[in-house]
């Protein structure tokens, strides 16, 4: 099953003449997403690969019936990207751009509220369900079809947690990247809401790090809803305070958003914590027991 | 963003907020003037990039135009120290010197984005002129909060709640209602991710004014703001960070000896971690971007080693999509071209890792190969140790 996106996914690449586009729409196809679409206004008519482009992303999603967008739009026009896309109907909307403004992102989550569109992002890596569809900047590779959910605020992190999994033998059911800016689209807990529903996924992996307060709420939420085994490990346990740890939402600010606090309330909801990030990987397999030596 | 007091209050005042008389000078001999055109007491104030300014000995009362100049001639050129700027302290290079005030209440105002409901938020308090974190630590209750509808924007009903909400009287309240709708113009149409106006103070001749002011900005859309970009002080700022901030580079540095090079804020983060856990220090974080190509390397390399605090270096590269040929390649002629002296360990993951790893053992460099964050993390300990 998976959750987000899976062989039914009908991709619509935002930006796709762009360097980034382009490169990983390749990359994308070479591991068998179905990529419908492309959009760059202007640039209407023209094909990528043999993927038709089209001006406005309403006819694009006319003409080839596109359901998911991947936003590779630079910082300045992408929350108008964003806007486009729910404005025209696309249910899901996955923006890998950094550096979009807060105050745009503020806007856009307002905009957002009044339609179907879910938003992953922005300042992420993607979605992935091994094996069935890739949405993003992250290796394919490294990733094998199975039934361990991760999410995670990071990009590399979130590959280094995967690359340990497949490593043990543990496969992914899907991988969802939220962002690392201070508003994103969808939170931990929305992904949390789908993975415990989702019959394939059977144990979770949440990378959180510092700054605000989601892994907090995203504990509460574990403790009352998710009956799979979770693990998790928390970047940032030697970042200073009042420091931006390079992603614009991983700060302390005002002695609030430390590493120490969000384990403490992780640990405290049952969920088990990765003490190393080298150690990620063995820790789910030890939640997840017996079904990691039979390779999940 | 972070900019000096005298400079957030420019601009509040252009929106409207009401900010004491006042005038920034770098020379002690200025002060007279400006003392005099205020008249009475003047308040000689430090501008550093650092809260606690005030005990910290940067914040002083001068009676007359003569005091004055002493006053200001003290805190120029000393070293500030104060809580938030750390034992070494902040050079004080001018001071804002204001109109002294009868000051009858000091109250509190912040305008921030809030996180969980992605919204910009106003808080109010009647206990201004301490720190807000000590208050919503001890007090919650006395921090009043009005979350702001984006598309609409601060409305004047929510200055009234919150003007009344801090106990000020019909007259107050209405002049407060004007300095809270002008505060949220500022913060928005600057981009700002902190507006706070602490003190804010009630005169005893029933005036409000931002007795204090600080704002931050959002890095990430400074490129609309080339006016605020400008008011950036490079002599707040770590003179190797500024350095990587012209490379573009993400280099935030720390007192460790064990200097650290990664891709992704998130895998940084967690490296510094790793660092710790195998019993080293992190030197610095460094995030060289997704990607890492040798140009970037080079870079990294650069700003890391000077740090002459760093005894060894450790390079971990989750390559992703990126071949490590290119990658070890990239190190191999950064490493070179630098003449690097400190062992370097390096881990590298991704496409052709081994060809990444033969190219790094057969070029003749001190490079350690690690396979492995935990592999890597206590070979760079060890190492540093050792040097």
């Amino acid at each position: 099953m998976a959750i987000l996106v899976d062989e039914k996914t009908r991709l619509l690449v935002q930006g796709i003449t762009g360097r980034e586009g382009t490169f990983h729409t390749r990359q994308a196809v070479e591991y068998g997403t179905k990529v419908a679409a492309g959009v760059t206004p202007g640039k209407g008519g023209s094909t990528v690969d043999g993927i038709p482009v089209f001006n406005t992303v309403a006819e694009a999603k006319e003409k080839t019936g596109a359901n998911a967008s991947v936003i590779f739009v630079p910082p300045p026009f992408a929350a108008d990207a964003i806007m486009e896309a729910a404005d025209a109907g696309i249910p899901l909307v996955i923006a890998i751009t950094e550096g979009i403004p807060t105050l745009d992102m503020v806007r856009v989550k307002q905009f957002l509220a009044g339609t179907q569109t879910r938003l992953i992002g922005p300042n992420c890596p993607g979605v992935i369900s091994p094996g069935k569809c890739k949405v993003g900047i992250m290796p394919g590779r490294i990733h094998l079809p199975g039934h361990v959910g991760v999410i995670s605020r990071s990009g590399t992190l979130t590959y280094e947690a995967v690359g340990q999994l497949t490593a043990l033998g543990i496969g992914q059911s899907t991988c969802v990247g939220i962002g690392g800016d201070p508003i994103i689209g969808t939170n931990f807990i929305d992904v949390l809401r789908l993975m415990a529903d989702d019959p394939e996924t059977r144990g979770i992996v949440l990378i959180g790090e510092i700054g605000g307060s989601a892994e907090e709420e995203a504990s509460a939420f574990i403790k009352a809803h998710v009956k799979k085994p979770v693990v998790s490990f928390i970047a940032g346990r030697t970042a200073p305070p009042g420091r931006r740890m390079g992603h614009a939402g991983a700060i302390i600010a005002g002695g609030k958003g430390t590493a120490a606090e969000k384990i403490a309330a992780l640990e405290a909801a049952g969920i088990t914590i990765a003490p190393s990030p080298a150690l990620i990987g063995e820790t789910m397999a030890h939640a997840l027991g017996v079904r990691a030596s039979s390779k999940s | 963003m972070k900019i000096h007091e005298f400079q957030a209050k420019q601009i509040l005042a252009c929106y409207g907020v009401k900010v004491p008389r006042g005038e920034v000078i770098d020379q002690a001999e200025k002060a007279r003037a400006v003392a005099e055109k205020l008249g009475g007491t003047v308040v000689v104030k430090a501008q550093i990039h650092a809260g606690g300014r005030g005990k910290g000995g940067g914040v002083k009362l001068a009676h007359n135009p003569a005091e004055a100049v002493k006053v200001a001639s003290e805190i120029l050129g000393m070293k500030l120290v104060t809580h938030q700027t750390g034992p070494e302290g902040r050079i004080v290079r001018r001071v804002l010197i204001e109109e002294g005030l009868d000051i009858a209440r000091e109250l509190y105002l912040g305008l921030v984005i809030d996180r969980v409901t992605g919204r910009p938020v106003m808080m109010a308090s009647s206990e201004g002129g301490v720190e807000i974190e000590v208050v919503a630590a001890e007090r919650p209750e006395k921090i009043l909060k009005e979350p702001i509808h984006p598309g609409t924007g601060f409305q004047p009903f929510q200055a009234r709640k919150l003007s009344y909400g801090l106990g000020l009287d019909a007259a107050l309240a209405n002049q407060a209602s004007t300095f809270l709708c002008a505060l949220y113009r500022a913060f928005e149409a600057t981009d700002a991710s902190l507006a706070e106006v602490n003190p804010f103070v009630v005169t005893r001749d029933g005036r409000l004014l931002a007795l204090d002011a600080k704002m931050n900005f959002d890095d990430n859309a400074l490129y609309r703001h080339p006016e605020i970009a400008e008011l950036r002080d490079l002599n707040e700022e770590d003179p190797l960070e500024v350095k990587a901030s012209e490379y573009k580079l993400n280099y935030i540095r720390l007192n460790g000896n064990v200097g650290c090079m990664v891709n992704g804020a998130g895998l940084a983060m967690a490296t510094m971690d790793i660092i710790q856990y195998a019993g080293g220090r992190p030197a610095n974080f460094l995030d060289v971007g997704g990607g890492a190509n040798e140009e970037q390397v080079r870079q990294g390399f650069e700003i890391i080693l000077g740090d002459p605090n760093v005894r060894a270096v450790l390079i971990n590269i989750f390559g992703g999509i990126m071949r490590c040929d290119i990658v070890a390649n990239g190190v191999v002629t950064a490493a070179r071209s630098l003449g690097i002296k400190v062992p370097v360990v390096v881990r590298l993951e991704g496409t052709n890792v081994e060809l990444g790893q033969k190219i790094l053992r057969e070029s003749g460099l001190n490079f350690t190969v690690a396979n492995g964050m935990k592999d890597a993390a206590e070979k760079v300990v060890q190492l540093a140790k050792a040097s």
